[in-house]
């Protein structure tokens, strides 16, 4: 009991990338490994704001007069999380036009297929 | 085969993470910087909410960066997409009725909500990435319903160059009062009320409106039917 | 409270091997959208309000609707 209070969150974050990795790692499709990059950046920053948190902690915002600063999570991860959303959909948007952009010359999505045409 | 191999490789690495996290213990009190920020940052940059204190204030130049990966990603994603060869397939059947009144009274809502998040960034939770992802889920909103409205494009590409041009003029004001670049130099105010922090609430509103021009230019580009 | 934390993980890590599975894509984006959605969830319970809110609305909705504007221009069954 004392374990899983300790390490559900890593655990949970863990296995998203591993799931993710062996998406990139071992399918054929080109939009398959798109979505394991996506799952893949979850995880990664379910990790960051796991590692930030303390033991019976708040929310670090001051919105009453008589909130003193004692017993506050740790506002700088978060701050980079915000940072790190927004640019895993921006490049996941030119990702997914480079895919269409394959689609058109190609005509699969195979990525072994596109390997053996060499020209 | 290849499935096998890439199993056998990522047990590997699990077994070395799990080694290294014995050492990470989780829910402990580690770090010293963000004692500094919690302990004063509404009496130095007067916003009450302190993760948009660290975001535009203390860390601002990061800001910066961000929105310069965010403008050559929509960019790229222009010059990628340009010219290709139109699937001109039979026109869309219009929505029904119930569809398309929805989706017009819905529009101003959502359009309104997403103004009053990244207002308030400095005194409840959200912001201006935030708020800049609303708005563009409203423009989501009329490519289901209401196809009859066209999407200015026009005006969406001036919104977006004026607003990252004022991001970087507040910086350059800062730079001539004296100081370091993204100085706040404005005065700070009483705590806790809407005229306060600064610059802070400038330089959100900007960033909200290039953020949300800029998802809907994606959106539009994308679609091109 | 400890138990809900845990049945919440189980379906994430569920959702995920579930896009991995499915070989209609649309199925395996609305699994992305769910695990997306439950990773908003626990990081309400981690207290990151500001994080929460963006990961709803960038993750849940936009990365949503740019991969189904994507699989419409190309092919729907993968192969």
């Amino acid at each position: 009991m004392d374990f899983l209070h300790n390490y559900i969150y890593y655990f949970g974050a863990f296995g998203l990338i591993f799931i993710g990795l062996y998406i990139i790692l071992a399918k054929s499709n080109l939009i398959k490994v798109i979505i394991g990059l996506s799952i893949m950046e979850t995880g990664v920053n379910l990790l960051l704001i796991a590692i930030g948190y303390i033991k019976g902690g708040t929310a670090p915002i001051f919105s009453r007069p008589e909130i003193k600063a004692v017993n506050m999570v740790d506002p700088v991860p978060q701050a980079l999380v915000l940072t790190a959303i927004v640019i895993g959909v921006a490049v996941l948007a030119l990702a997914l036009s480079l895919a269409i952009r394959l689609y058109g010359h190609y005509g699969t999505l195979n990525l072994r297929m596109i390997r053996e045409q060499k020209w | 085969m290849r499935k096998l191999i890439s199993i056998f490789l990522l047990s590997v690495m699990g077994f070395g993470i799990v080694i290294t996290l014995q050492n990470i213990p989780f829910g402990a009190d580690k770090a010293r910087v963000s004692d500094y920020y919690v302990n004063k940052g509404v009496k130095e940059t007067g916003a009450v909410n302190i993760v948009t204190a660290v975001v535009v204030n203390y860390r601002g130049f990061d800001t910066l960066g961000e929105i310069a990966v965010l403008f050559t990603g929509a960019i790229g994603l222009g010059a990628v997409l340009f010219g290709g060869k139109k699937p001109r397939e039979k026109k869309p059947e219009p929505a029904s009725l119930i569809l398309r009144t929805g989706c017009k009274l819905l529009f101003p809502v959502i359009l309104l909500f997403g103004i009053y998040v990244f207002t308030h960034g400095h005194l409840t939770p959200g912001g201006g990435f935030q708020g800049g992802a609303i708005i563009a889920s409203a423009f989501l909103l009329i490519y289901l319903g209401g196809r009859e409205m066209k999407f200015n494009k026009t005006a969406a590409k001036v919104t977006e160059s004026f607003s990252g041009l004022i991001f970087v003029i507040m910086g350059l004001l800062g730079l001539t009062s004296g100081g370091y670049f993204l100085l706040n130099f404005l005065p700070k105010g009483t705590a806790n009320t809407l005229f306060s922090a600064g610059i802070i609430p400038i330089i959100y509103i900007v960033i909200g409106l290039k953020v949300g021009s800029e998802l809907a230019g994606i959106i539009e580009n994308l679609i091109e039917d | 409270m400890i138990f809900f934390i845990v049945f919440l993980v189980l379906l994430m890590l569920a959702g995920a091997i579930a896009a991995c599975v499915f070989k209609d894509l649309i199925n395996a984006v609305i699994s992305l959208a769910f695990v997306s959605l439950i990773a908003s969830i626990l990081f309400y319970f981690l207290q990151a309000a500001d994080v929460a809110m963006a990961e709803v609305s960038i993750g849940t909705a936009l990365v949503t609707a740019i991969f189904v504007i994507a699989i419409r221009r190309t092919k729907r069954y993968e192969e």
